[in-house]
């Protein structure tokens, strides 16, 4: 009987439905969009975190015997798993192959401007510095790139969008309940007539209460199913250039047991979401 | 079975809407409520079913002791006693049937036994054939049998019929009385709040008279002051 007059309160004004559903909808989508993002640049992150890598590029002038005995110095340490020496002519061949359909960037470079490089792989990430260190100190070497400022870049990207994402989501939340109230509280008061004749029948308070409570926790579960199946889906059709995108990192495709882990917390998310703004309404409305 | 003891009700404006009633109701009696508009029948019904509390007094319900009674238990009260209001109170955007259910389904019954029920019931009343019409669809007479049934449907010990025949042309208003009569017969007490004199001369019931809310008769009372005199 509950579910039978939540479903007529529902039914019967199907605009509020809409607007509820609808705000519920942004701010689990909203949810779900942060959560995937912030959830694939941590796993960049590690990923990143995980190649203790730098590459040093040498001088334009830079000798032969000079980049083999820094590579012999290097070797020495024991702190170096994997070296590998890029030459001129292997830069612009990996140049050419990265932007082959770009035939105006191919003309514009040649072997002179790419400088030569050493790509080495720490075996332990706390080995960098000590390995930085002696590239620094290198004459021939022009520029190192530090796999470690990347990852603090990323750092920081990454909490500026949680708090962003956290922050958005607090305020759609909190519009969410606004909303919700209102709309409940409009109903409760269009109903006047008939709540006040149910409870002179004998109808107790939370037979009256039960249909606007449970109307609200429907409204949040039809807005979060909406909002994640959505974000769901942006992911799935996106994968192909995503992946692409961020090719070597394993990201996609996203596990599905994720993907219903966190459809089942926004589902409970919404559910005390919705219980708490009706509850809301039926205290303020139903004296 | 109602008991009002030296019941007075003063509303927030300084006006007594009853001073000092005592009244008592056996249980199967039917009683009429007699007074003119304001005279404070309708505060007695509502006293009654605890919807407003009196300034001074006790109200006893069967055993219930009205005044006294917690929230949570005026549902149960409601239940014991059906109204017939005075406005009708019938959900315009519900057909008969399902505003006759109503009780039923807050009183927790099944689908199916409610179902039975309401059919008996509109059968008793007389508008079966009406069970899926809207309110809008019924004439006066109609709605008033609807009331009733909605009032009738949980099988109250008390019905209170706030003027049922208000509205309504002496003919229709002769078988509402006639059917509130039947219900009496088979055990329910019932009192009923009119100021249609024909049909308090017509029925000779216990009446109970009311003037801008003192107790101006009361049938009973006379008649065991004559038995007394008598003796």
């Amino acid at each position: 009987m509950t579910f039978k007059t939540t479903w007529r309160n529902i039914r019967r004004s199907p605009y509020q439905a809409f607007a509820a559903i609808l705000i519920m909808m942004l701010t689990f989508l909203v949810a779900s969009f942060f959560t995937f993002l912030l959830v694939g640049s941590s796993k960049v992150i590690s990923y990143f975190e995980s190649k203790p890598t730098l590459t040093a590029f040498f001088q334009n002038d830079a000798k032969q015997e000079d980049i083999k005995s820094l590579e012999k110095n290097l070797k020495t340490t024991g702190k170096v798993a994997v070296i590998k020496f890029v030459s001129k002519q292997e830069a612009l061949s990996i140049y050419r192959q990265q932007n082959k359909n770009d035939p105006l960037l191919l003309d514009l470079v040649t072997e002179d401007i790419l400088p030569a490089s050493l790509e080495i792989s720490a075996i332990k990430i706390e080995d960098l510095p000590s390995i930085h260190g002696i590239l620094k100190s290198s004459p021939i070497v022009s520029q190192i790139i530090y796999q470690k400022e990347v990852v603090s870049t990323l750092i920081s990207w990454t909490n500026a969008l949680r708090r962003i994402g956290i922050g958005l989501i607090i305020v759609l939340g909190v519009v969410s309940v606004f909303i919700i109230v209102t709309i409940i509280g409009i109903k409760i008061s269009q109903k006047k007539n008939d709540i006040e004749i149910m409870r002179l029948i004998g109808a107790s308070g939370w037979y009256i209460r039960w249909p606007f409570i449970i109307e609200g926790i429907f409204y949040g579960i039809v807005g979060t199913i909406l909002g994640f199946g959505i974000a769901t889906g942006s992911i799935w059709y996106l994968t192909p250039f995503l992946s692409s995108f961020l090719k070597g990192i394993p990201i996609f495709p996203v596990s599905p047991i994720f993907l219903l882990a966190l459809l089942g917390v926004e589902l409970f998310i919404a559910i005390v979401l919705g219980a708490f703004s009706s509850f809301l309404a039926v205290l303020r409305y139903l004296k | 079975m109602i008991k009002l003891e030296n019941v007075s009700k003063k509303f927030g404006t300084g006006v007594f809407a009853l001073s000092d009633i005592s009244i008592a109701v056996d249980k199967g009696e039917f009683v009429f409520l007699v007074g003119a508009t304001g005279a404070g029948k309708t505060t007695i019904f509502r006293l009654l079913t605890r919807e407003m509390l009196p300034t001074d007094g006790t109200i006893m319900v069967g055993n219930w002791d009205v005044v006294k009674l917690p929230h949570s238990k005026i549902p149960h009260l409601r239940k014991k006693v059906g109204v017939v209001f005075q406005d009708l109170k019938i959900l315009m955007d519900r057909t008969i049937f399902e505003n006759v259910v109503l009780p039923l389904e807050v009183a927790g019954f099944k689908s199916q036994d409610a179902r039975k029920k309401v059919e008996e019931v509109l059968e008793k009343v007389g508008i079966v054939n009406h069970r899926d019409k809207f309110p809008i669809q019924l004439s006066g007479g109609e709605l008033q049998r609807a009331a009733i049934a909605r009032a009738l449907v949980l099988t109250p010990e008390i019905i209170l019929a706030d003027e049922p025949t208000g509205n309504l042309d002496v003919a229709t208003a002769f078988e509402i009385v006639k059917l509130l009569s039947d219900i009496n017969a088979k055990g329910t007490t019932i009192i009923m709040a009119t100021h249609n004199t024909e049909i308090i001369k017509n029925l000779p019931k216990r009446v109970i008279g009311l003037d801008k809310g003192r107790l101006v008769r009361d049938d009973k009372n006379n008649k065991k002051d004559k038995e007394e005199g008598k003796k």
